[in-house]
């Protein structure tokens, strides 16, 4: 259902009806010390057209980058029907659904989302998505708290591989709720940028409450997650796995790591159709087991049928959510990132399993083929050598910040700079490549930094 | 019009409870308290062998519209919980006082029954809420 606005007239009707003399009357009740006066210091409203031409100024001094960087947000091809699609009004302009016989179009889209999600990370049960990935490894961590009944410690395992970004919003996420998440140190092998079980050792008979496992790794190297999986099970620990969705494509979904599989899966869902905007908007997506489903946070869509027999779609378990359970709801998260989810699904669709397959290959081979020709160039050093996905980390004989600036010069962005995160790696840069970048690039970028 | 049995023990929160012959306790939701909340469809029951003191919160009833606290009349250990209600959460509406029992009670002091609420004080306090 279409969002179109009231006109004067209708909202003249509907107080005439209710009986009330104008719609701030409507807020009689709220006393005056509590309502939102006007903010000062926030200039006046732009009209479009003078918005538009800021906005085209601003985009010139940005310029257009041939873009290298991953880091957790990818430039992906985005076929034209997605967004034709995606932008159609009854997409574009409903918001997220609380009234489910009205928005049984948004409901049946979001039920194939939550389909498709379970289905590409092996697990039971999705939810209908929540803000980002890095805050839903946040929400991932209290799920985990509250779904494992027999764990009094609160503790959570985050490696030092897990992006230190994620690690850091997941600190903002429960910083106020007792739990504690503890950092694995790197203890990086030769050729090897991944967690070594051997490094949990020390946690061995602990009570830990969960173990955070990044696949691929923010190194963008492949970790042993069967492994890191069975001792934690051992071990009496949950598994959260953060995933990158395109690299499911190819790679073992959580649900069949280990002996068990894991039990929560989160990660970001930009990958799939979404732009890379600036940093946002983005989905973060949670699976997990049927058997927790009950302390999954945010909207679940579900499939039913009315009276009549007919298929009807509801929201569904929403004794999980604030409107009913209020404090001790399982997250304070009542809405979702349709618009995105939308174009997710759609994009999904539009390649299904052997497209994406497809673009998960060429990625990995555009990354081989940066490997191949940047490490041709004198001090420049691919640090791990082990197996990765479509990101990788280079050393260079100077600073990173030097190299980002050659780079930039010829409109490339060479990579996320690692220096201020992992001191440790020396002059590291992680890049990443993926079917977006052309031979052409490539040879631009190594000519560059020669 | 709800059903109140007199040979059970109540509390203001529309719990029941019942004294069985080896001195443990069995707890569940009165008929009023099952009617208010409309069909029953989750009842997360306490782990067995945990502590609860009186009037704390040990069990949760979830509805299609709500979900309820459950208070622990007396203090004591709970012994078990009602498995039937995982499978079969309508119990709960169909009989709350025998099948939709939710858990029992080692008490800790068996002299906090006689604290309790009789069927004629009960229904008093039903009367001054309506």
């Amino acid at each position: 259902m279409p969002f179109i606005p009231h006109t004067q007239d209708d909202i003249r009707e509907m107080l005439d009806v209710i009986g009330a003399s104008s719609v701030e009357a409507l807020f009689d009740e709220i006393p005056a010390g509590l309502r939102a006066k006007p903010l000062s210091g926030i200039p006046d409203a732009l009209s479009e057209m003078a918005i538009g031409q800021l906005m085209q100024a601003r985009a010139v001094q940005d310029g257009r980058v041939i873009n290298f960087i991953g880091a957790g947000a990818y430039e992906h091809h985005i076929p034209a029907a997605v967004w034709a699609i995606v932008t159609r009004g009854e997409f574009y302009s409903a918001y997220t659904p609380y009234q489910a016989e009205a928005s049984q179009g948004t409901l049946q889209l979001l039920y194939q989302y939550q389909t498709m999600m379970a289905s590409l990370t092996g697990m039971d049960v999705s939810n209908a998505s929540l803000y980002d990935g890095a805050s839903a490894l946040g929400e991932a961590c209290l799920m985990a708290v509250r779904a494992h009944r027999k764990s009094k410690s609160l503790r959570i395992l985050i490696p030092s591989t897990v992006s230190p970004i994620y690690s850091k919003v997941a600190h903002a996420v429960v910083g106020h709720q007792r739990l504690s998440l503890e950092s694995v140190p790197l203890s990086l092998s030769k050729d090897c940028g991944t967690l070594n079980v051997s490094a949990l050792d020390a946690y061995k008979g602990q009570d830990i409450t969960a173990l955070v496992i990044q696949q691929p790794n923010f190194f963008g190297q492949l970790e042993d997650v069967d492994a890191l999986t069975d001792w934690a099970h051992a071990n009496g620990t949950m598994v959260i796995a953060v995933v990158n969705p395109i690299s499911l494509a190819l790679l073992k979904p959580p649900g069949q790591w280990g002996a068990k599989g894991v039990d929560i899966v989160v990660g970001e869902g930009q990958p799939l159709g979404v732009p890379l905007s600036g940093g946002g908007p983005y989905f973060g997506f949670i699976t997990a087991r049927m058997e927790y489903v009950r302390q999954m946070p945010g909207r679940i869509i579900g499939r039913t049928v009315d009276l009549e027999g007919k298929q009807g779609f509801t929201l569904t378990l929403q004794a999980r959510e604030q409107h009913i359970r209020r404090s001790k709801a399982t997250s304070n998260i009542c809405t979702n990132q349709g618009l995105l989810v939308t174009a997710a699904t759609i994009y999904m669709s539009l390649l299904g399993a052997e497209g994406l397959e497809d673009v998960a290959a060429t990625s990995c081979a555009r990354l081989d083929e940066l490997i191949a020709a940047v490490t041709k160039v004198p001090g420049v050093q691919l640090k791990f050598a082990a197996p990765r996905f479509h990101e990788a980390v280079l050393v260079f004989n100077r600073p990173v910040s030097q190299v980002l600036d050659a780079l930039a010069k010829q409109g490339i962005a060479g990579g996320f700079d690692l220096t201020p995160y992992y001191p440790e790696l020396g002059n590291a840069l992680l890049v990443c490549a993926t079917e977006s970048r052309t031979t052409a690039d490539i040879e631009k970028y190594a000519k560059a930094i020669a | 019009m709800s059903n109140t049995p007199n040979n059970l023990k109540y509390v203001k929160s529309h719990e029941w409870l019942r004294v069985e012959s080896d001195g443990t306790v069995t707890v569940g939701i009165t008929d009023h308290a099952q009617h208010a909340l409309g069909d029953v469809v989750f009842v997360e029951a306490p782990e067995v062998g945990r502590d609860c003191k009186a009037g704390e919160a040990c069990a949760v009833v979830e509805s299609v519209k709500a979900a309820s606290d459950i208070y622990s009349p007396i203090s004591g250990t709970v012994i078990a919980a009602n498995g039937d209600l995982t499978g079969a959460p309508e119990l709960l509406n169909q009989a709350p006082y025998e099948g939709g029992w939710i858990f029992k009670l080692k008490p800790s002091n068996a002299a906090d029954v006689g604290k309790l609420l009789d069927a004629k004080a009960y229904e008093e306090v039903l009367k001054s809420e309506a």
